[in-house]
């Protein structure tokens, strides 16, 4: 096989990879978005399914969670695309430690600020609005920084479970006879390139939005 | 409640509280809804069925299972054996006022923490093979996990350094100690202790990379299940049961550390420093 082919390849199963990141990024905020509304919320119950939601999905490995949406739905009647299987995996694992990265980040809020706010006649809206979550925002970017970087490396797991990505993509060259060093390089440096490049990323907009003290 | 939440709310009046008590019916009714649909999914495909569950209260089937269990914890443990000592090396060669230690220690952090554990195992498992060297399956799964999780590790104990004050540092170098010599008789004791919370928190990570053997096939718990599976012809109720008993030990190793936390709660400032909070290196 050709170097053109193989490249070619590697980088289809590198689209793939970042339609996957994208989807269940994005999936991940929404779920984790959700969940620490209902952990934050005076309704019982929903403080309690939040809860349940953090801790199971903080304690199952990735791993265990795609193969159960892959191999597991279809026996009940949900029969998903692996590529879909995978992104609702990926962002139910992931909507968790958002959850949690919000929650922290809101809680490093110092008490005195809310307090504050509250004092001068804030409501609950607004003190979140105007006071609590721009200084939360500022001190999670970094925290979702990291996220983003795993739920790029968890990606790979795909392949474990026959989603096609980068990983898998590698993963049949190789069993096709290509070059190991080749294909292992090319893969290796697109990782690299994508997860030094967001953690630039995200480190530049950290530095942008921090308090100039 | 902790933290700002209790302060964002005022008490709730008598029109708030009628409120939030229709809402709590109204979301236990949802949410009871929601598990009835569940489980009439399961009903309606036929996977309640007795003989889909009545494997998992065998005790042969149940041994299986453990015993998968036991050789999941044997990888986490060996690899943290090795990956905890080489990550504690890694940062404090990353923070040694050597280039030739500093740099390499600082590019083998960055790449191996830049890298999928299972793209490693398929280096290991079809790469070499390739090139004509092999290596035996276990080591397949263990060395990969090793390489990204003392790269993890390093970065624990390298926040932990930096988080210890400089006057310990700058008194041990007054007293005419060498960077290595401060290193192991000032600066690991004193971070150690602070830092055991999120050490075993990355035992928890380590324990989600094992479940890689599913890719090697090493007779882990997750591969264990996926045989199981295949033989009782149940694979949502095994992966269940597999899932299960992930998180019963998670949720196990979570309490001691939270334990351990609590009982140093004389040194909070590495509270806020849960970079282990984010998905680990290869399941994250």
């Amino acid at each position: 096989m050709g170097f053109p082919a193989l490249a070619g390849d590697l980088l289809h199963g590198f689209v793939s990879t970042v339609e996957i990141v994208a989807l269940s990024f994005v999936g991940a905020l929404l779920v984790g978005t959700l969940i620490a509304v209902c952990r934050i919320s005076p309704v019982l119950p929903l403080r309690a399914f939040g809860w349940l939601y953090v801790e199971a999905f903080r304690a199952v490995p990735l791993l265990v969670l795609l193969v159960l949406c892959v191999f597991g739905l279809p026996w009940i009647g949900l029969t998903l695309s692996p590529f879909a299987s995978v992104v609702l995996g990926i962002a139910l694992y992931a909507g968790a430690i958002v959850c949690e990265t919000l929650r922290s980040g809101v809680r490093g809020v110092p008490l005195g600020q809310v307090e504050a706010a509250r004092a001068l006649g804030f409501t609950f809206g607004q003190s979140l609005r105007h006071v609590v979550l721009p200084q939360a925002f500022r001190v999670m970017v970094q925290p979702f920084g990291n996220v983003f970087i795993g739920v790029v490396l968890g990606t790979s797991l795909c392949a474990a479970v026959g989603a096609q990505e980068l990983t898998y993509a590698t993963k049949v060259l190789d069993i096709q006879g290509a070059n190991p060093l080749v294909t292992f390089g090319l893969a290796a440096v697109l990782y690299i390139a994508v997860t030094l490049g967001s953690g630039y990323v995200f480190g530049r907009i950290e530095r942008r939005v921090r308090f100039q003290r | 409640m902790r933290g700002v939440e209790p302060v964002l709310f005022d008490r709730p009046g008598p029109r708030g509280r009628r409120r939030i008590a229709v809402a709590t019916v109204v979301a236990a009714l949802a949410l009871a809804g929601l598990a009835a649909l569940a489980v009439r999914q399961f009903a309606v495909n036929g996977q309640l069925a007795a003989d889909k569950w009545q494997p998992f209260t065998q005790w042969p089937i149940l041994r299986f299972l453990l015993m998968g269990l036991v050789y999941s914890l044997l990888v986490t443990l060996l690899c943290a054996v090795i990956a905890m000592p080489a990550g504690a090396v890694l940062a404090l060669g990353r923070l040694s006022p050597r280039a030739y230690v500093r740099w390499p220690a600082a590019v083998f952090v960055e790449l191996f923490r830049s890298l999928p554990t299972l793209l490693l195992i398929f280096v290991f498992l079809l790469g070499l093979p390739a090139m004509g060297t092999s290596v035996p399956t276990f080591w397949c799964l263990v060395v990969p996990i090793c390489l990204t999780g003392s790269a993890t590790i390093a970065e624990v104990f390298r926040a932990g350094v930096l988080a210890l004050e400089r006057g310990q540092t700058e008194a041990a170098s007054a007293i005419g100690l060498r960077y290595w010599q401060t290193m192991r008789l000032i600066v690991l004791p004193q971070v150690i202790r602070p830092l055991l919370p999120l050490l075993l928190v990355q035992l928890i990570n380590l324990l989600k990379d094992s479940t890689l053997g599913y890719v090697v096939t090493y007779a882990e718990l997750l591969y264990s299940g996926k045989s199981l599976a295949e033989f009782v012809h149940a694979p949502i109720q095994t992966y269940l049961v597999v899932a299960a008993l992930y998180m019963i030990v998670n949720w196990l190793i979570t309490r001691l550390a939270h334990r351990v936390e609590r009982r140093q709660g004389r040194v909070p400032r590495f509270r806020m420093r849960r970079v282990a909070g984010t998905v680990p290196a290869a399941a994250e």
